[in-house]
This record gives C-alpha cells, structure tokens and sequence, in this order.
C-alpha cells in the first residue's frame, strides 16, 4: 500500500527522500575536494602552524614556503618543473602512438575480411587483461641489451601496445564506420591508408579524443616503469620527484611538503576540470561492454 | 546470381590482405616488446643469480626460485605469501565499502522517481580523485595522518587520540587508511561503471514491476542486481586485477623515517609488485619467480571471470546468436565457392 502511494508522486516522501540523497551526494563531494582544499590551505602555513592542527582558512607564509622549496630542491638534482617537463615528454608521444596505432589496428580488423582475423582480435581480447607489471623483469632485461636503460624510448614504445584501447576503437567503429564511405573512397581512387588517414581519423575523433585523455592521464601518473627505467636525477618524472618528496629534507618542513605536493597536483586538477565532461562520459563508454 | 554476388567477393580478397598491413605494427610491437619479454621473465625465472665480490655468477636453477619465495625450500621464509596477503588485505577493505557505496550512488543517480539535481556534478566530484595523481595523493594523505601532522596533532589536542598514537607504526592503523585511500580513489570509477550498466536496463522492467506494485528496494534486488551480473563481474575482475598490481599508494605511504624502507611497520603494508621492485636490483632470478607467480594468479582470476560469465544467461544466448548468424553465412558462402 505505502509503496503505490510512493510510487504515485506524492510529494512528502518523495522530497524527503530527494532531500535526503542530495545531501549524501553533496557530502561526496565534499570528501572528494577536502584533501586538495586542506593541502592548499598547509602549503600557505608554517611547519609549527601545520604541526599545531587543522584550518580551514589561508595562511601567509606562502611565499617563506617557495623559497624553502626551491632550497630544498637544490639537493636533488631535477625541479618539480622540470621533471613535470620529462613526463611531458614522455606522455605526449606515448599517447600519439597509443592513440594511432590502437585506430590503425582496430580500423584494420574492422574493415578487411583476411584470414586470422577473428585470431587477431582473440589475441587482443586476451591480452587486454595482462598487466605490464609482470613482464617488467624481462623487459627491464631487454631493455639493457638494447642499451636503452635510462632512456624515455623504454617508457614510449609501450604505447604502441595497448589492446584496451583498441579494443575502444573498435567498439566505435562498429557504431560510427559504415563501409560504404570507405568503399566509395576506393571508387574515387584513393588509397587505403590515404583513405583512414584523411576520412576514418576524422571520424574517429571523439573516440581518439577521449582515449587520448585516458592514456596521457596514464603515462603521466605511472610511477612503477620510469623508477625501473631512469636512474638520472636530471630525466627523473614528476612521479619519481613526488617520491624524492618523501626524503629527509622535505619530511623535517610540513609547509614545504604540502606546497610540493600542490605543485605537483595543481596541473592535473585543472585539467579535470576542463575535460571533466569528456571524461565523466569516457568512463561510462569504457563500462558498457557488452 | 552468381554475377551478382562476384563481384564484392573478389574486391574483399584484393582488399583483405591490408588487413595485414594496418594490424601489422601492434602485433610486432606486441611480440618484442610485451610477449617476448613476459617470456623471458619466465626463462630468468629459472636461474639463480648470486652477486659475490661484484661479480654476479647465474647458474640454472629449476625451481628453486619458486620453492624459495614460497618458503618452501629449507630456511626460507615465504615472503611473497606474506605480500600476497597484504596486498589483498589492502584490496578488500577497499572494495567491499567501494561496492556497497558505488551500488547506492549509482541507484540514486538513475533513480526517475526521485530525480536529484545536478546529477552530472556529483559525477564529475566523486570521480575527481581517480585522476590525480596516485603517488601524490598517497604523500598528501601521509603528510595528513602522519604523527606530527595537522590531523593527528587536532586530534591529540582534543584528547581523542593517545600522546604516542601514530597510525604508521600500526599494521591496521596504515592497512586500513591505504584501503581507505583506494576506495576514496575508485568508488567514483565503479559508480560510473554501474550507472552505464543501470542505464542499459530495459525500463519496461520496472514499468511492470510498478504495476505490479514493487517498492523500491525490491526491485532494486529483484531487477537491477541480476541484470547487472555482467557489469559487476567486469568490475570485480578489474578491480582484482589492478588490486594485484598495487604499487603507487602502498610504496609512498609508509617509508620509514631515517631508512627510507617501504612498506612499513614491519613490511606489513609490503605488496608483490613492491616486492619485485625490491628483488629486481639484486636477484633477477626470484623477482622473476614473484612476476611469474603473480602473472598464474592475474591470469586464473580472469580465467574464472569467464568460466562464471560463460555459465549466464546472455552469454549463452549470444552465443547461439552467432552459431545461427555463423551457419547462414557457411551456407551463403558454400552457394559462391
């Protein structure tokens, strides 16, 4: 009886269930951005400040802080911008390939009836699960017969191996591609990587932009590779500065330590919010498998 | 007839062999430089590497690599069952809250008779952290909660919390915030995952079932949950799969002041993949063994995925789907050869 009524809108539980949900989700939120404001808020205050509890509200020794940074950095070899600059470097042609390749391969088994095909794409499903972590002992090996150990090809090349993604591209195609625009292509006398370079790419866009995002996101934030790959102060990555960040000389400052971390997090967060829509819906894509 | 059906037939097999071409570059790509090195780790899994002096000495070694690391072999201890355990300690108490709050938030953000507002920014907050950076948000939380840090000092002020209390020389008071860290981290990614498998039910469902008057909470157990087998499964695989490789939290939460050692108290909050990174300067041959080891167990998880998946209803019926679409096709295609 009382779930007809419910179910018939009638406003007094309905509102109060309405009430109640929005402010469980606000209290989400709020959980998700309290970290980030309370590590701004330390980075303005002083080590004693910090030590002697919470605030909510902006210190002044922001600037004290800077220049205890940047004198604490000295010892390490490498500033937090310039390693953000190394994983730049690396991220950026690691998603180039990433992103091409992946569209090549998919477009490929999208399209051409060849023999091995269904192979190929048993192949990629397959392996899509199969993390790098454990094959990281042969390739670190491989990598020193190469001689490419301290190098970013190490931590670039493996973009061009990320079946998830193709996996990603195909499921778009499927939805976007009709064959027929490639086959009238073909009767306009264009040739088949003229044809995906200049007709399919452009279709491709959303997916590509969107998985794009993903595999910067993913370089950018990987620790685990570069701290087997690089030795270098100089070539060491942000996430590898982040883990100097837990060295003595920082540890002994909690101003200091809480402006690194700011730094660090700082172009990440603006991004999100910037892309946060493509990205919110490239979650969602990524989970409708079936 | 035949005319007809000629002429795409022949334009596919001229075509078909770019099929090479465009799939080329992934697969040798993937041969050199996934497959053959997961190979090889299981090759330098059999080989005992001994640094005397500098000079590192390998010797073949079977299995003792193995029996080693799984204290098996005399005088050992079984480090990676000890890390295994904790790495999976670490995973489940970030997953059984993560799930349980994923399920409520995505019911409510797709629930039509109680229509929340804003429903596309509480998306976009819960999924936030997700994004940033793992390695800095394990440092920012172990400046929080450290003994010395804003939180604990309030804390300590209030009286709530001993003089002495310091949650990084506590197995549970480090365990239980890196679950924490990790659930606060991936419930925002698994509620989106559910909110795109509850969006695909069909809504006639529920229709019928308000006909037939179910309330709420039935029909979230007598619908929403069995429909959604498929997308928890995909959820529970990935999420095991990435608990295994747990690396970037648990390797900057805990180091130890002074030593700089990983994973403390006492190696209790220690993972495999940190273990691997320990082992790899020093003994090729066991953090081979650990890869290899761990590379069993990501792959007979994924294996059960599928042999629980294959067993439902909508693999089965996709299944028959393509024998039938498989059978037409034979028979279109015994007509042209």
């Amino acid at each position: 009886m009382k779930a007809k009524t419910g179910a018939g809108g009638l406003h007094g539980p309905t509102g109060r269930q309405r009430l109640l949900r929005g402010a469980v989700m606000i209290l989400l939120c709020v959980i998700s951005l309290i970290p980030f404001y309370l590590m701004f808020v330390n980075a303005t205050r002083t080590s004693n400040q910090v030590q002697s509890g919470l605030s909510l509200v902006f210190g002044n020794n922001l600037m004290n802080n800077i220049r205890n940074f940047e004198k604490a950095q000295e010892g390490l070899g490498i500033t937090v911008f310039k390693s953000m600059f190394n994983s730049f470097r690396i991220a950026v042609p690691y998603t180039f390939l990433s992103v091409y390749i992946s569209s090549l391969t998919a477009y490929g088994i999208h399209t051409y009836r060849f023999r091995g095909r269904k192979l190929a794409w048993g192949f990629i499903m397959g392996v899509m699960m199969v993390p790098t972590q454990v094959f990281a002992i042969g390739f670190y090996q491989f990598m020193i017969k190469l001689n490419l150990i301290d190098t970013y090809w190490p931590l670039i090349i493996p973009g061009m191996t990320t079946p998830a993604v193709v996996f990603f591209m195909k499921q778009y195609l499927e939805g976007a591609l009709s064959l027929e625009i490639v086959e009238a292509a073909r009767i306009d006398g264009s040739g088949e990587f003229h044809t995906f370079n200049t007709i399919v790419v452009p279709l491709m866009k959303p997916a590509i932009a969107t998985q794009a995002i993903f595999q910067f996101v993913a370089s950018w934030n990987n620790l685990f590779m570069p701290t087997l790959i690089i030795s270098t102060s100089g070539k060491k990555t942000l996430t590898m500065f982040v883990q100097m960040l837990t060295s003595e000389s920082f540890r002994t400052d909690y101003g200091v330590v809480f402006l690194g971390l700011s730094i660090t997090i700082l172009p990440m967060l603006v991004m999100y919010f910037i892309l946060s829509r493509f990205i919110v819906e490239g979650v969602s894509l990524g989970g409708v498998k079936e | 007839m035949k005319n007809k059906k000629k002429p795409p037939g022949r334009k596919s097999v001229s075509y078909s062999r770019y099929g090479y071409l465009f799939i080329a570059p992934f697969f040798i790509a993937y041969l050199i430089f996934s497959l053959w090195p997961l190979l090889s780790t299981f090759y330098y899994s059999l080989f005992e590497y001994t640094t005397r002096n500098l000079r590192t000495t390998i010797s073949f070694a079977g299995l003792k690599n193995y029996l080693s690391v799984l204290g098996i072999s005399e005088g050992e201890r079984g480090y990676f069952l000890t890390y295994l355990g904790n790495t999976l300690r670490l995973w489940i108490f970030n997953f059984i809250p993560q799930i349980i709050l994923s399920l409520l938030a995505a019911a409510w953000l797709t629930d039509n008779r109680v229509k929340l507002k804003g429903g596309g920014l509480y998306k976009v907050m819960i999924y936030m952290p997700n994004i940033i950076t793992a390695a800095s948000i394990s440092l920012l939380f172990c400046a929080l909660l450290s003994k010395y840090g804003p939180i604990m000092s309030m804390l300590r002020s209030w009286g709530w919390i001993g003089e002495n209390t310091d949650i990084m020389l506590s197995k549970w008071g480090t365990g239980i915030s890196i679950s924490m860290i990790l659930f606060w981290m991936w419930y925002g990614n698994t509620t989106l995952l559910l909110i795109a498998g509850m969006i695909g039910i069909n809504p006639s469902l529920y229709e019928a079932a308000d006909l037939d008057g179910c309330n709420g909470r039935q029909k979230f157990f007598k619908i929403t949950l069995p429909l959604l087998k498929p997308v928890l499964l995909y959820v529970l695989v990935t999420s095991v799969i990435g608990g295994l490789q747990l690396y970037d939290i648990p390797a900057l939460f805990n180091v130890g002041q002074g030593t700089g050692y990983m994973g403390g108290p006492n190696d209790t909050s220690t993972t495999v993949t940190m273990y691997i990174m320990r082992l790899h300067t020093t003994d090729t041959g066991r953090a081979a063994a650990v890869s290899v080891l761990l590379f069993l167990i990501t792959l007979a998880v994924s294996l059960l995925f599928f042999r629980v998946f294959s067993g439902s209803e909508e693999y089965e019926k996709a299944k028959r789907e393509r024998r039938r679409r498989r059978a037409g096709r034979k028979g279109g295609g015994s007509s042209e050869g």
